[in-house]
């Protein structure tokens, strides 16, 4: 089978990889590039736990062919704590209790990320919306809303943190 | 998982003056919220869930499954498949021992034949044979390339299907159990009774008698993260397997026991588990990938795809209910008469026993007879799911306690503050109830703010109640306090919801340390003491006290090595606030850095392991209020307000008490109201994706209020009850009462599809 030859940018360090045509961005992600933080729940866009940031929209990596990543730039839940210091939804997820198992947590925080970047002061309702693409079957979904809503304060609050 | 509680009855005499507030008092951590210790790995994207371990010169392996529901296996020829490119090894049946003649239980036989077949398959998706090749690919296309040969028979794929005259039979051989063969009928393993009184006596005395039929259907747990499981099989015999389950240990002797191996010849280690809600209490990958790395000397991955999970692992049953209640124009209940008949699957085992007991369980009734039925089917076997059986019968139960609140007027919480069960109670499943927390859940409902406030229109409100077990069993605890005094709380109990936390809530408190310092974790089975699966709500319960016996050993241990150190008498030392002091405040107390800085010489390493079968489990109940809002148009419930009450003992770490509960009720409301399993008539699952198989998103749901009850546990030191299950009890019959209320009709068949109620709304109407 012929491979195709990929660049990209993916947590601010620039990677090449060989895929085959028929490889999700997905298993791309986790089994070459070793970013295993970015969960599979279903393989078919469903559940959310495959969400990234891809060219600045939240993106299940299912979906999308690992070719199709040529030249873009991606973000997964390993790139988004700034070094040692949590990203705001971090800190604010670990104190609202806002995972119990955790699995779905990556994809939670990355969509979490892309409302919060076009929308720092969302409603309880547009979080809701915002983030009905990603399941989560342990939480109920109350303690991840009230962290969401919880870090867009915090952001709003705090300008040094940049979105 | 049906584990019932006989030694908490002997403890009803305790005292048990502490109240919630001095409880809360009591106690510097527990009852605090901090970070739990794996949070930021979960956060960060560190944590290594099941799927996630990669070794070195790994294969990946995957299954062939049977399209048929129901076949004989002529033959199966893997020669092609052995011979496709990648391909290094190939299991079929043929490859396991046949359980059937060694003197193994029935449940090691059912669960050797449902995680491979050997002679016959039972369902669609039954696993007839594994591949491990370089790629998965490689593996699927091998795995495909593999010619099964069918003999196919007639299936049934409903209990009614199942249980008619002349219906094919899953298990010809089958003997069922509690049924007089003249009353046999079709695919019917057993029958279990729970009868006190006198029914005709008690239906005698009502003034007012209600029955109803109730359906339900199989629903999945749901859980995000698929199965997986990581073997790896040493030339010495000598085996790893990683796998996310919610019991190493359980994992360990199911797979040795179906593989004919010795049990602790193998090592498993826990991954991270990604949900489970008793899903995760069974093998299924596990032994395959085992036999498949034994086979070709090479690390194996296993891992599902999530049609796979919908297909081929454990659902929870779907079942037939009749409830039929009586009670006097004041209220009083007289008789109630309970006839379950549950789904069990492919094999027996479907948890109508437990549905059986706690039918009634939250009421003090002087007639019933509840009576169930396990019949298998050609679905998929099911497994545990959060209070296994107890939804179900809830629903039914609370419905018709409804009706009859309607028809005599009464509200609803007063009709079952009058026949709810308290301290001294008989339960309905035998034991007498020591302390119970059941009425002030009724009562902090009773005046909580949402059900004082008024409905808008379309909307109705309704009350659910429901009581789970919880049980205790089998735990080990390792302390250890590092050189530098620090410590590491080590269980075997994997943690599905926070209990880490909990573990070093428990050991911060008895050792007076800060409880943000204190590692906690989960051993592999070579490395700590065997402890039972993470099910019927017992880890906070029995392996926190595993934890606190060895804590509260290693205090004194800490004050004899203080005493040495000072040269005094032991009677003289005592451990306050972290430290050891001279009572007569003579010495300079000693931190544990300072006990561990000198333990050498005080007769070595500072380590206190605990092990225990804890018995005096805490009943669980829960009462809760929903207010749903009905779209006329289309039939569309929007659940708009809901409030939980649950007896949690004493909430170790409040916000995983809370976060248990709310989980439970959302699940409750998916089982409510969409999810539901539909098959075709080739037997195949219609609905096996998450598009198909809706669950609940965030934006189908409110806020999940919850008031944590605190009515200690008088058989644990902290009054612990567990807290992972009841939650899920009461939420269907609350949701169908809120329907009721709203529409003015009862649905008695789950999910309550907007299709449903459009129907119920047109009929009354026409
Ligand atoms: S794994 Fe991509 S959406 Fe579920
Ligand atoms: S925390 Fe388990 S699925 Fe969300």
């Amino acid at each position: 089978m012929t491979r195709t030859h990929v660049q990209c940018n993916v947590n601010g360090d620039e990677v090449d990889f060989l895929t085959d045509p028929a490889e999700s961005l997905l298993n791309a992600l986790r089994d070459q590039l070793g970013l295993l933080g970015v969960k599979e729940g279903c393989g078919t866009g469903d559940c959310g736990a495959c969400s990234i940031m891809l060219d600045d929209a939240v993106t299940c990596a299912c979906l999308v062919f690992a070719a199709e990543a040529e030249r873009s730039t991606i973000v997964t839940i390993e790139g988004l704590a700034d070094a040692d210091k949590l990203h705001p939804l971090q800190q604010c997820f670990l104190e609202g209790a806002a995972l119990q198992c955790g699995v779905c947590t990556p994809g939670f925080l990355i969509a979490a990320k892309a409302l919060l970047d076009r929308n720092p002061d969302p409603t309880e309702t547009e979080v809701r919306y915002a983030l009905a693409g990603n399941l989560c079957r342990c939480t109920g979904y109350d303690k991840i809303i009230r962290s969401v809503l919880a870090a867009a304060e915090e952001m709003r609050n705090d300008h040094g943190v940049s979105l | 998982m049906t584990a019932t509680d006989q030694t908490a009855t002997k403890q009803t005499a305790t005292e048990q003056t502490t109240t919630e507030q001095t409880a809360a008092a009591a106690y510097k951590w527990v009852g605090t919220r901090p970070v739990r210790p794996d949070g930021v790995d979960k956060v960060t994207g560190k944590a290594q869930f099941g799927a996630d371990r990669v070794l070195p010169g790994m294969l990946e392996g995957v299954v062939a499954r049977s399209p048929h529901a129901h076949a004989r296996i002529v033959s199966i020829d893997t020669t092609a498949a052995a011979a496709m490119p990648g391909v290094h090894a190939v299991i079929t049946g043929a490859d396991f021992p046949d359980l059937s003649d060694s003197g193994a239980s029935a449940d090691d036989v059912s669960r050797s034949r449902n995680v491979m077949a050997r002679d016959k398959v039972l369902y669609v998706g039954h696993v007839v044979a594994a591949v491990a090749a370089q790629t998965r690919r490689q593996a699927r296309a091998a795995a495909d390339a593999i010619v099964v040969e069918y003999d196919v028979l007639d299936h049934v794929l409903t209990l009614d299907q199942a249980t008619a005259d002349g219906a094919p039979l899953l298990h010809p051989e089958m003997v069922a159990r509690g049924i007089d063969p003249e009353d046999a009928r079709p695919n019917t393993a057993s029958r279990v009774a729970h009868e006190r009184g006198d029914l005709d006596v008690g239906f005698a005395n009502a003034d007012v008698i209600i029955e109803r039929s109730f359906t339900t259907q199989a629903v999945h747990q749901g859980y995000i993260e698929p199965h997986a499981a990581v073997a790896d099989v040493t030339r010495d015999g000598r085996a790893e397997l990683w796998c996310s389950s919610q019991g190493h240990f359980a994992i360990r002797s199911m797979s040795t026991t179906v593989l004919g191996w010795e049990l602790s010849d193998v090592k498993v280690t826990p991954a991270e588990i990604g949900g489970g809600f008793g899903g995760k209490t069974t093998i299924y990958l596990e032994p395959l990938s085992l036999l498949l790395s034994q086979r070709s000397g090479r690390p194996v991955r296993m891992v599902m795809d999530r049609n796979e999970v919908f297909t081929a692992s454990g659902p929870t049953s779907g079942s037939n209910i009749r409830v039929k209640l009586g009670a006097t124009a004041a209220g009083a209940l007289t008789a109630a008469d309970i006839m379950l008949e549950y789904e069990a699957g492919a094999f027996p085992g479907s948890p109508v026993g437990a549905a059986a007991m706690t039918a009634i369980a939250c009421y003090d009734v002087p007639n019933f007879s509840v009576v169930g039925f396990d019949v298998v089917l050609n679905r998929p076997k099911t497994a545990a799911y959060r209070a296994p059986g107890a939804p179900a019968a809830a629903f039914a139960v609370e419905s018709v306690l409804d009706e009859v609140a309607r028809e005599l007027s009464i509200d609803p919480i007063d009709l079952r503050l009058m026949n709810a069960a308290v301290e001294g109670t008989q339960a309905s499943y035998g034991p007498t109830f020591p302390r119970i927390g059941f009425v002030e859940t009724l009562e902090a409902i009773r005046h909580c703010d949402h059900y004082q406030s008024p409905l808008g229109p379309n909307q109705g409100r309704g009350i659910g109640c429901g009581f789970w077990f919880n049980v205790g069993g089998n735990s080990t605890a390792t302390v250890n306090v590092h050189e530098d005094g620090r410590l590491t709380v080590m269980t075997g109990s994997p943690d599905i919801g926070g209990s880490r936390s909990s573990m070093a809530l428990f050991a911060a408190e008895e050792l007076g340390i800060d409880v943000n310092t204190i590692q906690s974790i989960i051993g592999d089975t070579d490395t700590i003491g065997f402890a039972d699966v993470t099910g019927g709500s017992r880890v906070t319960l029995s392996t926190g006290a595993a934890v606190i016996e060895a804590c509260r050993e290693m205090r004194e241990d800490l004050c004899r090595r203080a005493a040495l150190m000072w040269d005094v008498d032991r009677d003289l030392v005592e451990w306050v606030d972290g430290r050891a002091q001279h009572v007569d405040r003579t010495e300079t107390p000693l931190s544990l850095a300072d006990v561990a800085a000198k333990a050498g010489r005080t007769g070595g390493p500072i380590s206190v392991t605990a092990a225990m079968n804890m018995r005096g489990a805490g009943a669980g109940f829960s009462t809760q209020v929903v207010d749903v809002e009905i779209d006329p148009e289309t039939g569309q419930t929007s659940v708009v307000r809901f409030t939980t009450a649950q007896d949690a003992g004493t909430a170790i770490h409040p916000s995983y008490v809370e976060g248990q509960m709310q989980g439970g009720v959302v699940q409750g409301i998916g089982w409510a109201l969409n999810e539901t399993y539909t098959y075709r008539e080739d037997g195949s699952l219609d609905n096996d994706s998450f598009l198909d198989y809706r669950v609940p998103v965030a934006s189908d749901l409110p806020m999940i209020d919850t008031i944590i009850v605190e009515v200690p546990n008088p058989a644990h030191p902290y009054g612990v009850r567990g807290v992972g299950e009841v939650g899920i009890v009461p939420t269907m019959g609350a949701v169908a009462n809120a329907i009721h209320d709203a529409i003015g009709h009862r649905l008695c068949d789950l999910p309550m599809s907007p299709m449903r109620i459009l129907d119920a709304i047109n009929q009354g109407n026409g």
